[in-house]
């Protein structure tokens, strides 16, 4: 596992996958830092967090998960995985690992935000380290399914375009709450999935066990998935 | 040691490996033959456990591919068809993250100096594999292969893309490589099988149609030892003279191949070697022999007399898919 985490974390410096993907966090977290924060003369970075939700779904993680499986499949590099004596799941989860690594240096910054904003006053530290936590319990979750959906095609593109589609849909499903009105099942079952709720729950301060077990659970379940296709291939 | 035991694998209704046996021990080479599509990729893949077999056993030095594959993977250098190289890396970088993944616990810098020594790619180790040629790509590939001193060794057409000089120098290696390892290797190059295996597996729609050693085939495959030979002098005064040699059960013309010059095919009776009484009788009558050659099967006769059989049949199959 160690060996793939490596590679696969010095591939995203040795492309531009690397420097693009901590270029978008910093530049357009940085953006929301100085419009909300700075210009707008608050102590709060619940907003920051709050809206960088939608650019991270639609633009970070499908570029942070795009080549994670594809590529190997397209060199012909996952020939020397496969036959190595490591088992998938220490594959899979070396990819995983390299890319979450990767996400949390670029969110990072929103640390060195708040460092900044405690020169003026006293931030709430605990609810940085819960939207922190948050935004991250999300990221995870996301990069699971990227890398899910990398490692069902050949080509970076269309693993990109299909993170991408899976986030859009992450998002508009509260507005698909609204089409089930009639129907409090539906709306349930809207509301349990509901990744943008979950998330606010975060950005607000209210940490509750249930959200945590959703984002770590629908992780798992996408990580497992990535390694039963792996596994599957082999027996067609 | 490799043993394969009823081996199949079923893509859909397409059977690339039909039910194969063999075995290799160890201190063998193993030349693995057949056309295009034969199933001889598919079963070097299911060997090293990148594909699975529909049924039948792998053992890999007594470890089970399916069951214990992690041990059985260890004991295993692969070279597959497309050397898996990571393009981006640089020869040092991509070998450093082949022996971490195969986790081997050796000293790392002398180990990778001795594999690159091996294969002449030490000039090249700092530079990045995108930016080499085929022949060097191939090398860091079979290097890729033999970090962490497998006692098997599985290659894929070993000497594609490599230059003549390199083909012999790679041949010397395998053949060396071969006194200690088991070896499985595939090949289109007929004399290449020829001058490094010792043991030969012909293998076509899938099934083994061919399994020994090289002059046990030709010497299977030609059953009646013919002689080609050519005689100056008048053809039916020549034929007659060679019908009546002792041992000779049959004698056909081939026609003037030379100014006054006739080749004659001589088909020995059982068990008989004539070519003693063939030299004193056209001596006697003064006619000149001008050659003399066997006509045993070469490996590559015997190669398309073997494929070619079943040939047909695949052509039908394939265009019924479409």
């Amino acid at each position: 596992m160690s060996a793939v985490f490596k590679r696969e974390f010095k591939t995203y410096f040795t492309s531009p996958i690397g420097y693009v993907v901590l270029a978008l966090i910093f530049g357009l977290s940085g953006f929301y830092f100085f419009q909300y924060n700075l210009a707008g003369g608050m102590a709060d970075l619940s907003y920051l967090f709050s809206s960088v939700l939608s650019f991270m779904l639609l633009l970070v993680f499908p570029i942070l998960t795009m080549r994670l499986m594809s590529d190997d499949k397209r060199q012909k590099t996952d020939q020397a995985l496969l036959t190595a004596p490591v088992g998938l799941t220490g594959i899979v989860l070396g990819k995983f690992a390299a890319a979450v690594l990767l996400f949390i240096i670029g969110i990072s910054i929103t640390l060195v935000f708040a460092f900044i904003i405690a020169l003026q006053v006293n931030p709430d530290w605990m609810l940085v380290f819960g939207n922190f936590f948050g935004l991250l319990l999300l990221g995870d979750m996301v990069i699971a399914i990227g890398l899910f959906i990398s490692c069902l095609t050949e080509s970076q593109f269309i693993a990109a375009l299909g993170t991408f589609l899976a986030s859009f849909a992450l998002l508009m499903i509260d507005s698909l709450g609204s089409l089930f009105s009639g129907s409090a099942f539906m709306q349930s079952v809207v509301e349990f999935l509901s990744v943008y709720k979950r998330y606010a729950n975060f950005t607000t301060g209210i940490i509750q066990y249930d959200d945590i077990i959703f984002f770590l659970s629908m992780q798992a379940l996408f990580l497992f998935l990535t390694v039963r296709v792996l596994d599957r291939k082999r027996w067609n | 040691m490799i043993e394969v035991q009823n081996l199949t694998k079923r893509y859909g209704s397409l059977c690339a490996v039909d039910d194969i046996s063999f075995r290799v021990e160890e201190g063998e080479i193993l030349g693995f033959l057949g056309p295009n599509g034969a199933g001889k990729s598919t079963t070097m893949n299911i060997l090293t456990g990148y594909l699975s077999s529909t049924s039948g056993i792998v053992k890999i030095n007594g470890h089970d591919i399916l069951e214990e594959p992690n041990e059985a993977k260890a004991n295993i250098g692969y070279l597959p068809e497309q050397p898996p190289l990571c393009l981006d890396m640089t020869v040092k970088e991509y070998l450093n993250f082949v022996y971490d993944l195969k986790k081997c616990k050796f000293n790392r810098t002398k180990h990778l100096a001795e594999i690159c020594k091996l294969m002449r790619i030490e000039h090249v180790f700092n530079r990045l594999i995108k930016n080499l040629s085929k022949g060097y790509r191939q090398r860091v590939g079979f290097a890729q292969a033999l970090i962490g001193n497998p006692p098997v060794l599985i290659l894929d057409e070993p000497t594609v893309g490599l230059d003549p000089n390199q083909i012999i120098e790679m041949r010397t290696l395998i053949k060396n490589l071969g006194k200690h390892h088991t070896v499985i290797l595939s090949s289109h190059i007929l004399p290449e099988v020829e001058a490094v295996c010792d043991r030969i597996v012909i293998i076509n729609g899938g099934k083994i149609v061919a399994d020994d050693t090289a002059s046990a085939l030709s010497a299977h495959y030609s059953s009646d030892r013919r002689l080609l030979t050519r005689v100056a002098g008048e053809e039916k005064r020549v034929y007659d003279i060679l019908s009546h040699v002792d041992g000779v059960a049959s004698v056909t013309c081939f026609g003037e191949k030379e100014n006054g010059v006739f080749e004659y095919a001589l088909v020995p009776e059982e068990g008989s070697d004539f070519r003693r009484a063939l030299f004193a009788a056209l001596s006697q009558s003064g006619f000149a022999l001008l050659g003399l050659k066997s006509m045993e099967m070469s490996l590559e006769d015997i190669f398309i007399a073997l494929t070619r059989e079943q040939l047909p049949q695949t052509t039908r199959k394939g265009g019924k898919q479409k």
